[in-house]
């Protein structure tokens, strides 16, 4: 078994499974659930100013989207930031953390952007014992009306003033989590680290709008017959968030700034993905919203076995990819591959032949006795047919050797060579 | 109760009367809305299916299950009908084991195919029970004759009634339906289905009905061509083979096809039984008739086939759901004579290679004796075109044929559904012009 032990920005927790501030860590209970199930650490349901709390919509607050199977990929929601009376979050913290000592508990905040609202609060939680903050920057629903949330995470003088702010009035470890409802994630998290926020986390939900009830016309959730967007969130935002991880990673002013990933992760392969793209550690809320707390004993011995399999140290997996996520103009335009089909796997669906005639190159051959066979002259190497087949590994690429000529062009595959010196980049003539 | 399960002879009530309704209970519950949904998931909607390329009346299989799996199972009926009038029938009595679902490649890629058979039940069922959803094209004055209410009949004389022709249906059985009526095991087509799909399809108009009509009887095939514009001749095949063999004549010796009819027709809990029944035969028929016999409480119940396993024109699924109700499957054997004072008590078998009879003989105990060796065709005149014992599809001008009466394509169902309609279609160019 690999070692999981994580430290984060100095917060210690016994593997990076973390829960993300939503419904699994909303009160006691849940969080002590958790714990006993396994999760290395929580972020305790969003927490708002003193006074009458927050309120939430009683009809339904969740929409999805399913896969085959009726697989939830997607979930959509309207719900606010915790309802529960202040007071009493702040006994159960308290209690929890006092508890379970090697587990990591942050909390999350969000109150309106003055900053009397954040010195007050901030004092409020200090005798928590809680390992840190972290400040909701990305609700994109309900609270942004407000002024708070992800109305102030789309501002990036706001997320750099208010993170001062938080710096001044705490000792305690500061996580700036960001909204994605915005053109470019650099900003938000050049903002942050400025302001100086120990860790970014992301990505907080997607505005989005799960589905139309096509008998009241109304966006879902439906409220008495009509609906506002949601924030999305599932496996369907994971590729999101990957990218916006990777982005703040390798970017020149936030490298080395810890990212705590978050979005659409659901088994363990999720999570290492995101650590190699530069998460130090990972948060969890649908996959446990969909199938319990349980799911983190599969992450916990899916990441230990996938560690020790390769030989390396959690530390060492934490932005292994990033390095290779680079911009389209550096792709090697003379890697050239062929969609290969292994006849022995194929089982003759012809979902390949229906890609690729319709929509890609008209590179599969269909043979009497429903044999299909790639057509090396006309395969581009899109990987539509690998994408399309339901058999894994039955269709795979396979790289032209170099020095060999490529049927389709024929051009014999040379050494690397990117579009910045392509003949076809009118740039690159210029700059001649 | 159990002194009567073991009474001698060819007595009703071997079983009380409710375990006779369990075991005549439909075979294959029909799915509900969740099942339909997480079957309908695994299809991959493939490229030229090979599903539709093995349905004999080719319906757009992956189509219908789309139509399924997005919330329109109406919709997946029309298109399941728009091939097959008796989708319903068919997506119970196919042996989708060597049809549809032997080809679908989920079979080949996990040994399990995608439950199309139940699949099209589930869609046909709802659609039915909201009506008939077909009109007619504008009448064009043109009168077929279709002698015979089978599978074949009924496709053809709907298809006809579709493209705007007026059809009169001969029968000479006292209810339509031909073997979907009086030879289908009663276990899959239960709660009376043949008659109410009867009643859907004639519910389109234009097809006059005209019940214990013969053909050759009461009318020739002269009289009908004259008096009609065109003829379809869809009669199945009425004759039976005979043994050929001492102790034929013996009570208690019967063609299977007639007890599966009385069967059929019968209350169960007062239709008599052997109390040890040997069978004769190798294909669906014998199947049949071993397996309700056994459900109707015989003791023993042997299907003797005079060559291997593999030469059994009965499926592998049929084969094993005979043995799982009981029944004795006996092979490479060939009956010698029916053995009995008055009334058949046992029959004699010699073992053989390849259906042919070696020195070695046995007995079986037989109280009742089923021969199911197969039908052919009886009933038309010398002077029509032929497909060697059978009919061709076209015997005379202006006479078309199908069904089982017709040579080409397996004696099922769906094919005879696919033979009528394609015969409609043909019918329908002859009277009106490509
Ligand atoms: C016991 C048994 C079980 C079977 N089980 C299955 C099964 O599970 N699945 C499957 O796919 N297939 C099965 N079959 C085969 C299937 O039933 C036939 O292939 C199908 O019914 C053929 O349809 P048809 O319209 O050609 O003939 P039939 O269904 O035989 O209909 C012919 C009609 O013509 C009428 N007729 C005949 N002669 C005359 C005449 N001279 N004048 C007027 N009317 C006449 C008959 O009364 C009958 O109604 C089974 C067959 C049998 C015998
Ligand atoms: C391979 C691929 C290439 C695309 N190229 C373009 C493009 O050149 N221009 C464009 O406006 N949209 C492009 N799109 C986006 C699509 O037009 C569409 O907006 C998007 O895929 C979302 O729709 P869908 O998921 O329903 O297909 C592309 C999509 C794909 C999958
Ligand atoms: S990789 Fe693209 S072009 Fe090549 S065979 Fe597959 S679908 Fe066609
Ligand atoms: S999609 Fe895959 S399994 Fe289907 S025909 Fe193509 S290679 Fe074979
Ligand atoms: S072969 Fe199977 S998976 Fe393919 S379309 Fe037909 S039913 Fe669907």
């Amino acid at each position: 078994m690999a070692n999981l032990t994580s430290d984060f920005i100095g917060i210690k927790s016994p593997n990076p499974f973390w829960l993300a501030s939503a419904p699994p860590t909303d009160k006691k209970y849940n969080v002590e659930r958790a714990f006993q199930a396994g999760w290395g650490g929580v972020v305790w349901k969003t927490l708002g100013s003193e006074g009458p709390p927050i309120v939430n919509v009683n009809g339904p607050r969740y929409g999805a989207v399913w896969g085959a199977d009726r697989r939830l990929l997607g979930l959509n929601n309207i719900e606010l930031i915790t309802d529960r009376p202040l007071e009493i979050n702040l006994r159960e913290i308290k209690e929890v953390k006092r508890k379970w000592r090697d587990r990591a508990l942050v909390i999350s905040l969000m109150v309106p952007c003055d900053e009397e609202s954040w010195k007050d609060i901030l004092t409020r939680i200090e005798d928590t014992e809680a390992d840190g903050v972290e400040l909701n920057f990305g609700c994109p629903h309900g609270m942004a009306e407000r002024g708070m949330g992800s109305a102030v995470g789309q501002v990036p003088e706001y997320i750099e003033m208010v993170t001062r702010w938080v710096k001044k009035y705490s000792r305690m470890p500061c996580i700036v989590k960001l909204t994605p409802n915005v053109t470019s994630i650099l900003p938000p998290a050049i903002a942050a680290h400025r302001g100086g926020a120990d860790a970014v986390s992301l990505i907080n939900t997607i505005k989005s709008i799960t589905n139309v009830d096509l008998d009241n016309f109304s966006p879902f959730p439906m409220i008495d017959g009509q609906g506002s967007h949601g924030g999305y969130c599932g496996p369907a935002v994971k590729p999101i968030a990957l990218n916006m991880v990777g982005e703040i990673a390798r970017h020149s002013e936030t490298r080395g700034l810890p990212i705590s990933g978050i979005g659409g992760v659901t088994t363990w392969r999720d999570a290492a993905e995101f650590l190699a793209m530069g998460a130090g550690n990972v948060q969890v809320c649908t996959a446990a919203m969909t199938y319990g707390f349980k799911i983190v004993q599969e992450m916990i011995s899916g990441l230990s076995q996938y560690l020790d399999d390769k030989g390396m140290a959690l530390s060492d997996l934490v932005g292994r990819a990033v390095p290779n996520f680079v911009e389209w103009q550096d792709l090697n335009l003379n890697y050239v591959t062929k969609a290969r089909i292994d006849q022995d796997a194929c089982i003759k669906c012809g979902r390949c032949f229906a890609a690729c005639e319709d929509t890609s190159h008209q590179a599969i051959f269909m043979h009497p006795g429903r044999v299909f066979e790639v057509n090396d002259a006309e395969c581009v190497a899109c990987n539509l047919c690998v994408d399309v087949c339901p058999v894994e590994d039955c269709i795979t690429m396979v790289e032209l050797p170099k020095g060999t000529v490529d049927p389709r062009t024929g051009k014999v595959v040379g050494d690397y060579a990117n579009w910045t010196t392509h003949p076809n980049n009118p740039s690159a003539r210029a700059a001649e | 109760m159990t002194h009567r399960q073991l009474a001698p002879g060819i007595v009703p009530g071997r079983l009380p009367a409710e375990t006779i309704a369990c075991n005549f209970a439909d075979v294959l519950a029909p799915l509900d809305p969740h099942e339909a949904r997480v079957a309908a998931d695994r299809c991959y909607f493939c490229h030229d299916a090979p599903c539709i390329t093995a349905c004999p009346t080719s319906i757009d299989i992956p189509l219908f299950i789309r139509q399924i799996a997005t919330g329109t199972p109406d919709a997946a009926a029309r298109t399941i009908w728009d091939q097959n009038i008796l989708g319903g029938m068919c997506a119970r009595v196919c042996p989708t084991e060597t049809l549809c679902e032997e080809a679908c490649v989920r079979e080949a890629a996990e040994g399990k195919p995608v439950e199309i058979g139940r699949l099209q039940r589930f869609a046909t069922d709802g659609a039915m029970a909201k009506g008939h959803p077909y009109t007619r094209a504008p009448v064009t004055g043109r009168k077929v004759a279709v002698v015979g209410a089978g599978p074949a009949g009924l496709a053809c004389a709907h298809r006809l009634a579709m493209l705007g022709h007026d059809v009169v249906v001969y029968d000479q059985r006292p209810k339509p339906g031909g073997l979907n009526e009086y030879g289908i095991a009663a276990y899959k087509a239960t709660d009376g289905f043949a008659q109410a799909e009867v009643d859907w399809l004639l519910a389109i108009g234009g097809i006059d009905l005209r019940l214990g009509q013969a053909l050759g009887r009461d009318f020739s095939l002269a009289d009908l061509r004259a008096t009609h514009d065109a003829v379809f001749l869809g009669i199945g095949l009425p004759g039976v083979n005979a043994l050929g063999i001492p102790g034929e004549g013996l009570a208690g010796v019967h063609d299977a096809v007639d007890f599966i009819a009385e069967l059929r027709q019968a209350d169960l809990s007062t239709l008599p039984i052997g109390r040890d029944v040997v069978v004769i035969g190798g294909g669906m028929t014998a199947v049949d008739a071993a397996v309700q016999s056994k459900l109707l409480g015989a003791e023993n119940v042997t299907l003797v086939y005079r060559r291997g396993r593999d030469r059994m024109s009965a499926s592998g699924y049929e084969q094993d759901h005979a043995a799982q109700a009981g029944v004795k499957l006996v092979f490479n054997a060939v009956p010698l004579q029916v053995l009995g004072q008055g009334r058949a008590e046992a029959v004699e078998f010699a073992y053989a290679v390849d259906g042919v009879p070696g020195p070695e003989t046995f007995l079986l105990k037989a109280d009742q004796v089923f021969k199911a060796i197969g039908q052919r065709l009886v009933g038309v005149p010398a002077d029509v075109a032929r497909d060697g014992a059978k009919l061709a599809p076209q015997p005379l001008p202006g006479v078309w044929a199908g069904g089982d009466c017709t040579g080409g394509g397996e004696d099922l169902t769906v094919t005879a559904v696919a033979q009528g309609r394609d015969a409609a279609h043909a019918i329908h160019t002859a009277l009106m012009g490509a």
